[in-house]
């Protein structure tokens, strides 16, 4: 049987018109004139509308039909009343563009696989503590050489270059790879072709470079000649021989670089010696395929088997932790794993929205069904079925489901266009690849069906219960509800679900604001920070130290410099430094088993720990006379102290070692810091003086008492100056910070989102239960005016149910939000529940919302004309 | 008017297959076919004729399809299909049976009990 069964309307009215002819003629016979007997006919037959209606019902009219009859009904209805119709449009867009934008999210960084063939059986291999997946060179030519389970194992890291191609040189980051890298990811060349395994013939054997396709549409505008032309990295000739396929950016999820040299070369480009040292865990991923039938614990067993044999071959270099294998784009469980959970709560909290916002609409529409049960009893009472009356408010339902849908999935677009262009730290390559597919489309299609049917499924229960004959004799009742009904359910769950909302987001903008405010252990404020490479300028290691002296010499005078200092890494603005195992003094074994700590290294010129007013608690600064002549020395943190000597004072002017012909002496004690994480616990660090431990990579850390732009700008042409071929990048150190304080910042701005999300919801379903209680019992109202009830037992007639509603439901909420929160402690540093400003300020903004949503109702309430109003009835 | 009778629920369906299986139709022709054998004793409501054909052709009882009547009107013929035929055999001994046993019921007098 054909769905769509339609009598053209053309023929019923034929034939009705035809009936009309017959009955004239037989009219005109009897001797009436022909127009009168046409009228006459047209007469007897009846309203032809209504007919042609039921011929199209009788005729099978069911399906589409009596949808679009439906539809265009509801359209009409909706029409009708703009405001509701727009403020339930406008709900559910905000819920159901939310939930497409998270989804999006969730459904691009953690539900989709790498664009890769088969990339099921990809796997990044984690091996070393704390579940980062670096590895040092020689390792991980062992576990490529000797292992059963893999079809083959590739490694890479980072290298930033400085790109010369001839016109202007450019910093660019890039990717350096094992030469089987392409091969194991089975990637083939967009142009040219790409390396492979028996293109490296040792250390800076493999001068190549193959370009991203990205990079190469930008800086090469397409230009397929490119292929074959030399271009200078770090000042050393490099062929490009290839491009990679559009899309391709390696395997990590955030990381887009310009271009990729074989990992044999990566000595020549860094100036750091690494291919033979078993203890430098330089790699920053190995990552490789399974084997056909290969399982996952199989490999890691496999991989670990080889791991122990190395910690016996190797016992001073090696140190390892039992093996897993995870998903390479995310980093394993390291970003991966917050990422997922942070995601996941996310996609929580944006189906709680739309929960709640099929609550509130779902109250909205059971109250409309209400005032309109009138309309609904006489459709009943002139025979429509009462299934079909409940198709009929299901259909207005859908109409504003999926008008609100298609709403708020345009909004969700536009927001996900921005997040993909977002460049959230200027100085890395990272982006956030939220571009939405077909699933994104399937969800919030699915997404808008299911809340209309929720929500539009509220009033079913009434409209079956209606019975047409006592509603039309005597209209609507309007007595007072005793008890909970299930409306009432309805507004105590979305108020609890915004209050929900509002909790997590005041936790996480209070722990926010607070990371802003807190002690680092140095002061951003008023810093600029250049970072200088010496070695990718081309200066040999006896030249950097001369021209690191001359840098500062160079700042320090430009007026308004309050002091100038260099550092390798400053703390929380790049990702973090080396952390090398130091030993006691006494320790006769160098292995990784006997270290006394792993601690972080910083390396700085004497004036820096002023220049960052980083406090000194014991001993003294470095001077210029710690120099490579003179004896080692360091400074450490109280945390150092605590974990070497056992009290965060103790340890002053004693001696540990980095190995064994290296012994230190600690000349003073500072302050614990933060320097990789805002969240992490207190770390032991060391500082080492810059001319006993050189590095050519380092920041100029500026402190100034003027405008930070103008000192950037002049920072930039002193420099200049110096050396015009050197590539500089400024920053303000609070703008560093950014990269530290992102991931909480993500949670704070996307949790604020949802939290002023809630708070509309709850407003408009607290509003909208009071204004409807307010307008059934208006005709209480007046007659209890009449009879001199005083205005406070109207309004606590009035609303005293919507407020015990908004109270449970707050109460609720408060209380599964503090509980929630635990979770957010640890994106969000200092996020505690157990903050009684947070409580406080929930409550505050509940009773708020409470205050603002029953205020035009009870103004209402209390306006009421008794006279006026029984006039009417 | 005194003479004519309220149709039954049900009924019309029956008396337009009656009407048609005399020969086809169309829709004006039925009413005064049902007028006609009826004696002018049932009233039919004209309008609600045209849904009734429609059900019956959706059953599968009428078939219609586009003609001319007597006098030279473009009108739309009905016309019994077999399973309106079968249909209407049915019905009129379901209903002869009904109206035999209603009558007899209203003839019974306490004598005969």
């Amino acid at each position: 049987m054909r769905l769509f069964r339609r009598v053209p309307d053309d023929d019923v009215d034929e034939e009705l018109r035809s009936h009309v002819l017959l009955r004239a003629d037989d009219l005109e016979r009897s001797g009436l004139p022909r127009d009168e007997a046409e009228r006459r006919a047209r007469i007897e037959l009846g309203g032809a509308l209504r007919y042609r209606e039921e011929c199209h019902d009788a005729a099978g009219g069911t399906g589409l039909e009596s949808l679009l009859q439906d539809t265009r009904y509801g359209l009409r209805v909706l029409r009708k009343a703009p405001t509701f119709t727009a403020v339930a449009v406008l709900t559910i867009a905000l819920a159901i563009g939310a939930n497409a934008v998270v989804f999006a999210a969730l459904n691009a960084i953690i539900l989709r696989p790498l664009d890769l063939p088969d990339p099921g059986n990809l796997y990044s291999i984690h091996r070393i503590v704390g579940k980062s997946a670096a590895q040092s060179y020689p390792d991980y030519v062992d576990l490529r050489d000797r292992n059963t389970s893999f079809d083959g194992l590739a490694a890479f890291n980072f290298v930033i270059a400085g790109f010369d191609s001839g016109t202007n040189p450019l910093r660019s980051w890039g990717i350096a790879a094992t030469g089987n890298y392409f091969d194991v990811l089975r990637v083939q060349p967009y142009l040219g072709r790409l390396f492979h395994a028996d293109d490296e013939h040792g250390p800076n054997s493999a001068s190549f470079v193959v370009l991203t396709h990205a990079f190469w549409h930008a800086h090469f505008h397409d230009d397929p000649s490119v292929i074959g032309r030399v271009v200078q990295l770090n000042k050393h000739p490099y062929t490009v021989i290839g491009v990679t396929p559009p899309g391709f950016h390696g395997t990590l999820l955030f990381f887009s670089g310009d271009f990729f040299v074989p990992l044999v070369n990566q000595e020549e480009l860094t100036g750091t010696p690494f291919l033979a040292v078993r203890g430098d865990h330089v790699l920053f991923m190995a990552l490789g395929r399974l084997k056909p039938g290969v399982t996952r614990d199989r490999a890691a067993a496999d991989l670990d088997a080889i791991s122990a044999q190395l910690e016996k071959d190797y016992p001073k270099d090696h140190k390892h932790a039992a093996v897993t294998l995870a998903r390479p784009n995310l980093y394993g469980d390291y970003v991966g794993g917050p990422a997922r959970a942070f995601l996941t709560a996310l996609m929580l909290l944006a189906g709680l929205i739309l929960v709640a916002a099929c609550a509130n609409l779902g109250s909205l529409f059971a109250a409309r069904a209400a005032d309109r049960t009138r309309e609904i009893a006489l459709r009943l009472a002139l025979g429509a079925g009462r299934s079909r009356v409940v198709r009929q408010l299901l259909t207005e339902a859908m109409l504003i489901s999926l008008a609100g849908g298609a709403l708020g999935l345009w909004g969700g677009l536009i927001v996900m266009r921005w997040l993909v262009a977002w460049q959230p730290f200027p100085q890395y390559p990272i982006n956030i690849p939220v571009n939405p597919d077909a699933r994104v489309y399937v969800a919030a299609a699915l997404l808008a069906l299911a809340s209309g049917l929720l929500f539009g499924a509220a009033p079913i229960r009434q409209v079956l219960r209606t019975d047409p004959y006592t509603v039309v004799k005597s209209g609507p009742r309007t007595t007072v509800e005793r008890g909970f009904s299930f409306r009432d359910v309805l507004v105590v769950a979305q108020i609890a679900i915004c209050a929900v909302l509002v909790t997590a987001s005041l936790v996480a903008v209070r722990g926010f604001m607070r990371s802003l405010h807190a002690a680092f252990g140095f002061e951003p404020r008023d810093v600029v920070l250049a970072e200088t490479i010496l070695d990718m300028a081309g200066y040999r290691p006896d030249q950097v130290a001369p021209m690191q002296k001359r840098m500062m010499e160079a700042v320090a005078t430009i007026p308004g410099v309050t002091s100038a200092a260099l550092v390798d890494w400053p703390p929380l603005a790049t990702g973090g430094g080396n952390s090398p195992s130091v030993y006691s003094d006494s320790a006769s074994e160098f292995t990784a088993r006997t270290a006394a700590a792993s601690v972080l290294q910083l390396r700085v010129s004497p004036s820096y720990l002023a220049t960052a007013r980083t406090t000194l608690l014991a001993g003294r600064m470095f001077s210029e006379h710690d120099d490579a002549g003179a004896p080692r020395v360091a400074i450490v943190n109280t945390a150092f102290a605590q974990k070497l000597f056992g009290s965060a004072v103790a340890g002053l002017h004693a001696y540990f070692r980095l190995d064994e012909a290296t012994r230190v002496q600690i000349v003073g004690i500072v302050e614990t810091g933060r320097y990789a994480s805002l969240t992490e616990p207190p770390q032991a660090a060391m500082f080492l003086p810059l001319l006993q431990a050189p590095s050519s990579d380092t920041w100029l850390v500026v402190r100034s008492s003027t405008d930070l732009s103008i000192i950037a700008t002049a920072i930039r042409d002193r420099l200049h100056h110096l050396d015009a071929a050197l590539p500089v990048t400024i920053q303000s150190w609070d703008q560093g910070m950014d990269l530290a304080r992102f991931p909480a910042r993500v949670a704070t701005v996307s949790l604020g989102v949802l939290g002023i999300m809630g708070a509309m919801l709850s407003l408009s379903g607290v509003f909208g239960m009071a204004a409807y209680s307010v307008s059934r019992r208006m005709r209480e109202f007046g007659i209890r005016m009449a009879l001199g009830a005083p205005r406070k037992s109207i309004v606590s007639a009035a609303l005293g149910r919507a407020l015990r509603l908004l109270a449970l439901g707050s109460a609720a909420g408060v209380a599964l939000g503090l509980m929630g929160a635990r979770v957010l402690a640890s994106i969000v540093w200092q996020a505690t529940p157990r903050d009684p400003l947070v409580v406080g300020g929930v409550l505050t903004v509940m009773v708020l919302l409470g205050l603002l949503a029953t205020w035009i109702p009870a103004q209402r309430a209390l306006s009421v004309d008794p006279l006026a109003l029984l006039r009417q009835e | 008017m005194s003479g004519e009778a309220q149709l039954l629920p049900g009924t019309l369906d029956l008396l337009i297959l009656k009407a048609v299986s005399l020969g086809p139709l169309h829709g004006y022709g039925i009413l005064l076919r049902i007028g006609q054998i009826s004696g002018q004793a049932l009233l039919v409501e004209q309008g609600a004729l045209y849904p009734a054909f429609f059900r019956l052709v959706r059953q599968g009882l009428l078939k219609a399809k586009w003609g001319t009547s007597d006098n030279n009107r473009r009108a739309k013929f009905y016309e019994l299909t077999a399973a309106g035929q079968k249909r209407l055999r049915a019905e009129t001994e379901g209903w002869q049976r009904l109206a035999a046993a209603v009558a007899s019921a209203l003839a019974a007098t306490p004598e005969k009990l």
